[in-house]
């Protein structure tokens, strides 16, 4: 799985955190995406593919 | 008379407190672009399915500018959230909203609503000790719904949660759609606004750990901060916007949950289904308020359908989150649902800046509740429960509990 983040869309919402911690988190300053594993582990799959289904700003991409 | 061929009246008259009026469905499949009259008189375009209604909250090409001439006004009163004057202060888009947007993010990240939690199992504890102490029945809005929101915000921002009665009358005020009139709301808005700048000069003088504090800090605008009025907006806008949608929400919830008790057994069975119990709730409130209102700059189609620049457009999340294109059995509660795009918190750049914060509250009362009164039932039949009228944001009157 190859997962990327738009940081320009992205509104803050925290959602991918809530549901995927080891796999995105925030920037501090601003509560922009960051995006800590581009290709992760199998078990965090569905936890990826839920956020980004429900990132509001549709800022998550998964190949 | 189906609703293709007549103008129906806005918001949709319904009695039923949980339950959606019959005509979204009849929306959604035979007219999803429905002019309807607003409570001001005017006219305006309503969007009910789920593509529909989250395209257009992401297209900037869909503005909050109602205060533009020829937008539909949305009650005879005239200023609401949506139109006041204060509504323009904060940007409406672009750079310069995601500016403000970002400068005060980063006090609404997950992080921090992890770091919170604890406090706020606190506070719902303690109002739940105080609930008990009373003894059922008791209404669960008051005594838990709004008190939570309110004293977590009130800490957010430094502001002290004695007052709460005062901003919860003026929050009232400006989330009123029908209820009050021009003067009623002038004046609250004044007190308001007197209120926050009195606050804001104590923080000047003496800096506190909390989000205003740290927002004058960072400067004015040629420091890369907010001007002294964007400051004092944003401080209203969030006292208003951090209690009365949740604290409405957790009442709805509640009762959600448990006008059918078998919902709450499962809960109880499995807390793990908190999450997205609460997330179900919110896709299936059909008492979610007025809709997102959006007004056209330019000419733009929709489903198939030109509208002109000028239109006033009001999208129903609600109506949407109930699209069986994009749900499997949208009408039933399924409190294992995932993933649950829902439109609750809106969409794209404008969408809910404090839903990390929300969910939170909303699945830390749910935890308190099902630990410490696992018997919670409805003291009413759920026919009896009823909807607050006239204001922007939706919610049941009480919601009677015994345990
Ligand atoms: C269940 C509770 C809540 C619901 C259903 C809700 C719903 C919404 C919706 C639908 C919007 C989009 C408005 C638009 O697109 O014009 C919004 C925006 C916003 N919400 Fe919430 N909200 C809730 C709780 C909160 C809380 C707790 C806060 C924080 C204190 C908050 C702060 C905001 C702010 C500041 C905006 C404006 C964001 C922007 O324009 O960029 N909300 N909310
Ligand atoms: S869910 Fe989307 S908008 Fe929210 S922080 Fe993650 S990437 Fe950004």
């Amino acid at each position: 799985m190859n997962v990327t983040v738009d940081e320009e869309k992205c509104c803050g919402a925290g959602q991918c955190v809530l549901l995927a911690p080891e796999v995105f988190d925030q920037r501090d300053d601003d509560g922009v995406v960051v995006l800590l594993s581009p290709e992760p582990a199998e078990e965090h799959h569905a936890a990826v593919r839920e956020a980004a289904a429900v990132c509001p700003a549709a800022a998550i991409g998964v190949r | 008379m189906s609703v293709r061929d007549q103008v129906l009246d806005y918001p949709i008259p319904n009695d039923a407190a949980l339950d959606p009026p019959a005509e979204w469905a009849e929306l959604r499949s035979t007219c999803p672009v429905a002019h309807v009259r607003l409570p001001s008189g005017d006219q305006a375009t309503l969007l009910t399915r789920y593509d529909d209604v989250r395209a257009v909250l992401a297209d900037p090409r869909f503005t909050r500018r109602l205060t533009a001439p020829d937008a539909a006004r949305l009650s005879a009163e005239g200023g609401s959230v949506f139109s006041g004057e204060f509504a323009q202060i904060i940007p409406d888009g672009g750079e310069e909203h995601q500016h403000w947007r970002r400068l005060v993010g980063r006090w609404f990240t997950a992080k921090r609503m992890a770091a919170l939690r604890p406090r706020m199992a606190r506070i719902a504890e303690d109002l739940v000790d105080e609930l008990v102490e009373r003894g059922a029945p008791a209404d669960l809005k008051a005594g838990l719904g709004f008190p939570l929101p309110v004293f977590v915000i009130c800490e957010m921002l430094g502001v002290p949660a004695d007052d709460r009665e005062r901003f919860s009358y003026w929050s009232d005020t400006l989330l009123n759609l029908t209820r009050y009139g021009q003067d009623e709301i002038e004046a609250a808005q004044g007190e308001f606004f007197a209120y926050m700048s009195d606050l804001l000069a104590a923080k000047r003088r003496e800096p506190g750990e909390d989000l205003l504090s740290e927002l004058i800090a960072v400067g004015g605008p040629e420091d890369g901060g907010l001007s002294d009025l964007q400051i004092l907006v944003t401080g209203m806008g969030l006292l208003v916007a951090g209690h009365e949608t949740t604290a409405n929400m957790i009442g709805k919830m509640v009762a959600m949950l448990l006008a059918d008790r078998t919902r709450w057994e499962s809960l109880l069975a499995d807390p793990s289904l908190i999450r997205t119990a609460v997330e179900e709730s919110l896709r299936l409130d059909s008492n979610s308020g007025f809709g997102l209102p959006r007004y056209l700059r330019e000419e733009t189609e929709v489903s198939g359908t030109v509208l002109p620049r000028g239109t006033t457009v009001v999208c129903s999340m609600a109506a949407a989150n109930r699209d069986e294109d994009v749900f499997d059995a949208a009408g039933e509660m399924d409190l294992r649902r995932s993933p649950n795009p829902h439109l609750a918190f809106g969409a794209g750049a404008h969408s809910c800046l404090g839903q990390a914060l929300a969910r939170t509250e909303l699945q830390v009362v749910l935890e308190v509740l099902l630990r410490r009164l696992p018997s919670l039932e409805l003291a009413v039949p759920v026919a009896e429960l009823e909807r607050v009228e006239g204001l922007a944001v939706g919610g049941l009157a009480t919601v009677p509990v015994r345990w």
